[in-house]
């Protein structure tokens, strides 16, 4: 158990802005004039070589970008898989994923709500680098976002900064509005959405960069990641290491929930330690014992134990947690993280996309046993059958949600290893009849 | 010339499930107990590892008799190296 | 052709098309078995699988002497042709054509299944669904062309105990769609993902 002070050694100096460096302040949209003021021009346009363009992909691989949206998968290989893909009846075609499915994330609805040239920006970029002929930018249908969107690509039309070639009217973009469901921002189901309607996921195999939207090669990217690239365009790979560290580089949008100050989405260097947005976010109202990491599809974290561990993907997981979505949501220390997990595991079981098995029944069956567990009327039996159904559900759906679940699960298992005792004893504590409402959250 | 089916060093037959066609028939476990086993709601546990040689027959059996052809067979050998990704 | 040969052919004809009507029913019974998910400690799935494909086999090769004898025996002037494109027959135009019909549908059937493989699984489940058609037309096409047959009691009874039977296999798989995975699936339908 900690309070997180907002007070602490300031970090080290950074060597260039961020990302989200000069973006208002009054939650106002940047046009394209504040824009261009703000940033410069991206490079001079070119026509869109058909097979992309090679350059424009090594510069991202030097650059070390990874994937914003959860996987953080080297983005210069997606690209060239992509381009790789192209063919005269097959060009590729960009998809913008500005869904961010997990009500913990917010990151995505701040970026495009400020700032949605950066992302057009980037798209035209990533069009370029894989020789896509037309993009689209999906969001969720309740998120006014569209207008934002659609009111920015308008903008751009008559400025003569669309690559020549691309026709009259400009590199075509569209905003598709997609189903506010938990898995219809996973790259497939957006794929889905745009070829038939519907907002699930579809096989890994094969994969959207191989054979996506009428079955073009197709890239799929987070929104946050364009605009990583719209920055890479403009200032050059280098500049984007001078930022994070050798093996992450670049910064990261970090939304931060829960107990804290300031609630928000915060930009920090990849590798710094855990407890920097929380910090960043004025630290935790009163004690807090644990913090989930990545979403409610994602793994607590003991606090303060694992208040010093590096952001990045890959140290996060030697501690046992995902970097994913990046979101951080401090527990209460008086709250039950298991009553708490329980209901999100309810939330995680309802949202599943009923097409798998060990899903659809996985789910909810692990949801009822964290449930008893969280009540105190788990029989004898009940926590070894729990892990062994987290043994076996993970790896065996379409998509990763139910991994996300299984996870979440075992994790409140291990980091609440002490109330589980006596919640099993039959005595759960007494904040285990109102959970923390982390499901509901804005 | 090598024929690359018989070579046993470089190409490996695997069992995969389509997850979402998987409809828990359970045929498959009946045909192949050996390799495949069902979870507590009827749906394909694969052991892990190639198909061993004496097995395969077997394996494209069950493959055959899957009523949604979930069950596959896939052939993969270090030259055709998939990404994967969690 | 002598007039026993020409005779023994037409038995053979009518004879193999009645056995044909009631392996074709057995295959449509153990067929509802598959796709109903019948199991028992005797019948496991993969017994009721086989046991569909090897009968639909098994009707198959009947069906050939059936047709074969039909064509092959002179005496009603059948030829190849009429028992593939319907209705272009001599020898009772409609009747005949229906078998046609029924041996089109049944191919379709049958290659497909075969090439199961190599085809959108979509296709396949169309066209055997499809398949169920064919019993009411081969119901027709027996009793229609059977004439003088047709109205022999043990003949009456063939057919009624054929069609009960299906009847019931086909409103037991109707019936049986509770399996939780088909449920399941029905309850989170693609509607709340438009």
């Amino acid at each position: 158990m900690t309070t997180i002070e907002s007070t602490w050694p300031a970090p080290a100096i950074t060597t260039r802005p961020g990302l989200s460096h000069g973006w208002p302040r009054d939650g106002v949209t940047m046009g394209w004039d504040e824009h261009l003021a703000l940033y410069g021009p991206m490079r001079a346009s070119r026509r869109i070589p058909r097979g992309g363009d090679r350059a424009l992909v090594d510069a991202v691989r030097q650059a070390g970008l990874r994937g914003r949206g959860g996987a953080w998968f080297p983005t210069h290989v997606k690209l060239a898989e992509v381009a790789a893909g192209a063919s005269r009846s097959r060009p590729p075609i960009v998809v913008a994923n500005g869904c961010e499915g997990d009500p913990a994330s917010n990151k995505d609805h701040v970026l495009l709500g400020l700032a949605p040239h950066l992302v057009l920006d980037g798209i035209e970029f990533a069009a370029r680098a894989v020789g896509a002929t037309e993009a689209v930018i999906c969001v969720h249908r309740d998120d006014m976002m569209a207008d934002v969107l659609r009111e920015a690509v308008d903008q751009r039309r008559p400025s003569g900064t669309v690559p020549a070639g691309a026709g009259p009217a400009g590199f075509p973009v569209r905003v598709a509005e997609v189903p506010d469901r938990y898995v219809a921002s996973v790259d497939t189901s957006l794929v889905n959405f745009l070829n038939t309607g519907v907002a699930r996921p579809l096989a890994r195999d094969p994969r959207p960069s191989q054979r996506g939207v009428d079955g073009r090669p197709t890239l799929v990217d987070n929104v946050e990641t364009l605009a990583h690239l719209a920055l890479i365009a403009r200032n050059g790979p280098g500049w984007f290491r001078a930022r994070g560290t050798e093996d992450a580089p670049g910064t990261a949008l970090i939304t931060v929930g829960g107990p804290v100050r300031m609630p928000g989405v915060y930009e920090i260097d990849l590798g710094s330690p855990l407890g920097q947005p929380l910090r960043m976010a004025g630290g935790t109202d009163g004690p807090v014992r644990a913090v989930l990491v990545g979403g409610l599809g994602g793994r607590w974290l003991p606090l303060p134990a694992m208040g010093n561990v590096a952001l990045t993907d890959p140290c996060l997981r030697a501690a046992g947690a995902r970097l994913g979505i990046a979101s951080l949501i401090p527990l209460p220390a008086h709250e039950c993280g298991l009553a708490t997990t329980a209901s999100v595991l309810r939330y995680l079981a309802d949202e599943s996309a009923g097409q798998c098995g060990p899903c659809m029944f996985g789910l909810p069956a692990i949801a009822d046993d964290m449930t008893r567990i969280a009540d105190g009327t788990a029989s004898p039996g009940l926590l070894n059958r729990l892990w062994s159904r987290l043994g076996v559900i993970p790896g065996r759906g379409a998509c990763a949600h139910p991994d996300g679940a299984a996870g979440l699960a075992a994790s409140a298992l291990e980091v609440f290893a002490e109330d589980l005792s006596a919640h099993l004893a039959g005595t759960p504590c007494g904040a285990a009849n109102d959970p923390y409402p982390l499901v509901g959250r804005p | 010339m090598t024929n690359p089916r018989h070579d046993s060093n470089t190409r490996v037959t695997q069992l995969r499930v389509a997850p979402i066609d998987c409809h828990a028939h359970g045929i498959c476990a009946e045909l192949l107990p050996e390799m495949i086993s069902l979870d507590e709601w009827g749906y394909p546990l694969l052991e892990g590892g190639p198909v061993p040689p004496e097995l395969i027959r077997t394996a494209q059996r069950a493959a055959a008799a899957c009523p949604t052809l979930a069950l596959k067979l896939v052939r993969s050998g270090p030259e055709r190296h998939t990404h994967h990704r969690p | 052709m002598s007039q026993e040969l020409t005779q023994a052919l037409w038995f053979a004809s009518r004879a193999t098309g009645l056995v044909s009507l009631l392996l074709l029913s057995a295959t449509i019974i153990v067929g509802t078995g598959t796709s109903g998910r019948f199991a028992s400690p005797r019948w496991p799935r993969f017994a009721v699988v086989s046991l569909h494909r090897n009968l639909s086999l098994l009707a198959l090769a009947f069906l050939a002497v059936h047709i074969a004898g039909a064509v092959i025996d002179p005496y009603a002037g059948i030829r190849w042709a009429d028992t593939l494109v319907p209705f272009i027959s001599v020898y009772q135009p409609f009747w005949l054509g229906l078998g046609a019909v029924c041996i089109d549908l049944t191919i379709a059937v049958v290659v497909t299944s075969l090439l199961r493989h190599r085809m959108p699984l979509r296709l396949w489940r169309a066209i055997h669904w499809a398949g169920y058609g064919v019993y009411p037309v081969a119901v027709a096409h027996g009793l229609g062309i059977g004439g003088v047959d047709t109205r022999l009691a043990w003949v009456l009874v063939w057919f009624t105990a054929c069609a009960l039977a299906v009847g019931a296999a086909a409103w037991w798989r109707s019936a049986h769609r509770d399996h939780p995975d088909t449920l399941a699936r029905d309850a989170a339908g693609a509607e709340l993902w438009r």
